[in-house]
């Protein structure tokens, strides 16, 4: 099995794409720390999985706060000893609303979590995948993250702001021997984008959806397992000379 | 079930480097593969290789030019006629061309690069893309190159080409992911091929190897790729695990073209 004996961190592992990853690494044997928001959906995860207690540590846990941030990262290394991997994906969608409308308070709920959340993650993790000269970082970007769509500029540029920080990181960690990649999927059947629907369409989420997919080159929206198999790649020894990069998981969508 | 288990797939240049680490990664998880080079040397040599660690795998050897039209549509037949469709395509075929600067580059090099690089990927495409719609699903990858994204120097033909990759691949991919189709490029950085090691000889000359490491001191990660690491790529990307991966140009480069 490719993860036998690799001890890797999920963030946002209650969620519909941070599952499947727990899945696939559960499967090939990883050690796992699930950390979520929601420690009702998280306990749930862990019984779906079925892991025994030395496999698996849950971390319930606020992201957008530094010292909870930490606190995941030490209680791995306690239970487990290294960090061979890392998926930073706990995110938010945020409102959907007119530039003019957003609030002070809008723009920390959604920066707290994707940009401060994910910088912390970092912080914390690469120090010690430095020590071991070994270690893979997966950010879970977005297409947002390439381009714009209306209504959507706080979810939209804090997943432009972690393109940023993935590419500093990447040259800072690849004398380590640590790598650090992008996916960025586009639409996919999460909770996220029912909520992204109802949000933008209220009343017609059914037409947005369906408007959503008819722009996919690939005329569906994808599935979390679909991203799982390349976060699970990118994390894997089979990626040993992909740093800095940025994979689209969108079936076409960005390149339309 | 290994991934490949009854899948078809077809590599061109897989006489060396790229294609012929790709064949032995796709070999190992089951493929039966169709393998095109214009050397026949490099296919037996390929062959051998499969055979060693893939005693049971069913291959078909074409020596093609892929600037050929003629020739792309034989292997193409050839590969429905023997096994009756067609996976994946690993559309990889490319000469580097000799070094120069542009005003020196010459037309017939410049030519001679393009019909290979361009052309032939085109050609690969046109025909293989017309099986897999009626089959209503494939995979294909293109290779490109960092210096389909990025400009290197000194190499007209070759960056005008890999860019031309880009191109086709971004364009293919809308037209066919509504029938299932995947269309992918990958854009390997400085990996240690016989292709590389040529051009650092056009370079170096004897001391080419001096030249290598000068060359990748301002990589990310401070070294050459190796062939199979871009192999176990390929091999995701042809597989049903990148079924959703559908008009991107996948760098493999330890970092090189996002460094600047």
């Amino acid at each position: 099995m490719k993860f036998e004996n690799k001890a890797i961190i999920i963030t946002g592992a209650a969620g519909g794409i941070g599952k499947e990853i727990a899945h696939k690494l559960a499967a090939e044997g990883a050690q796992l720390t699930l950390v979520d928001v929601n420690e009702v959906a998280l306990k749930a995860v862990v019984e779906e999985l079925g892991l025994t207690a030395d496999r698996v540590l849950t971390v319930k846990t606020d992201v957008s706060k530094e010292a909870d941030v930490k606190n995941y990262v030490d209680q791995t290394v306690e239970k487990f000893g290294r960090i061979d991997g890392f998926v930073n994906n706990a995110g938010v969608e945020g409102p959907a609303k007119a530039i003019e409308d957003i609030t002070e308070a809008d723009f920390d709920f959604v920066y707290g979590i994707n940009v401060k959340g994910a910088f912390y993650g970092i912080k914390y993790v690469l120090p010690i995948m430095k020590k071991q000269q070994a270690g893979s970082i997966v950010n879970t970007a977005s297409v947002a993250g390439l381009i714009g769509s209306p209504q959507m500029m706080l979810y939209n540029s804090s997943k432009h702001a972690l393109m940023g920080i993935n590419k500093v990181a990447a040259l800072e960690a690849a004398p380590f021997n640590v790598r650090v990649n992008t996916v960025n999927p586009g639409v996919i059947n999460t909770q996220m984008m029912r909520q992204i629907e109802s949000k933008v369409a209220p009343g017609a989420a059914d037409a947005a959806q369906s408007a959503y997919a008819e722009a996919v080159p690939m005329k569906r929206y994808g599935e979390p397992q679909e991203v799982a198999n390349l976060v699970v790649f990118l994390l894997s020894d089979e990626a040993s000379y992909i740093s800095s990069s940025s994979y689209t998981v969108d079936g076409g969508l960005y390149n339309v | 079930m290994k991934r490949f288990d009854n899948k078809v797939v077809i590599v061109t240049g897989a006489g060396s480097g790229l294609g012929q680490a790709a064949t032995l990664q796709l070999a190992e998880e089951g493929a039966k593969l169709v393998l095109v080079d214009l050397s026949e040397a490099g296919l037996q040599e390929t062959q051998q290789k499969v055979l060693a660690i893939a005693p049971q795998a069913e291959t078909l050897l074409i020596t093609a030019n892929v600037a050929d039209e003629q020739a792309v549509k034989g292997f193409v037949d050839a590969t429905v006629e023997k096994f009756g469709q067609i996976d994946g395509f690993f559309n990889n075929a490319g000469i580097e061309g000799k070094q120069n600067l542009t005003e020196d580059f010459g037309i017939d090099e410049f030519e001679k690069v393009i019909s290979i690089n361009l052309n032939g990927v085109f050609y690969g495409m046109k025909y293989v893309l017309k099986i897999m719609k009626k089959q209503g699903y494939g995979s294909i990858v293109n290779t490109a190159s960092v210096g389909g994204i990025r400009g290197v120097g000194n190499q007209s033909g070759y960056a005008a080409s890999k860019h031309g990759v880009v191109g086709l691949t971004r364009n293919s991919a809308i037209e066919y992911g509504q029938f299932g189709i995947s269309v992918k490029a990958i854009a390997p950085g400085a990996i240690m091929t016989p292709m590389v090691e040529g051009s650092l000889r056009q370079m170096g000359g004897d001391n080419w190897e001096e030249v290598g490491k000068e060359f990748v001191k301002p990589n990310p990660m401070r070294r050459f790729g190796k062939p199979e690491e871009v192999g176990y790529l390929v091999a995701f990307l042809l597989s049903n695990h990148a079924d959703f991966i559908n008009g991107v140009v996948v760098p493999i480069d330890g970092g090189q073209s996002y460094k600047y």
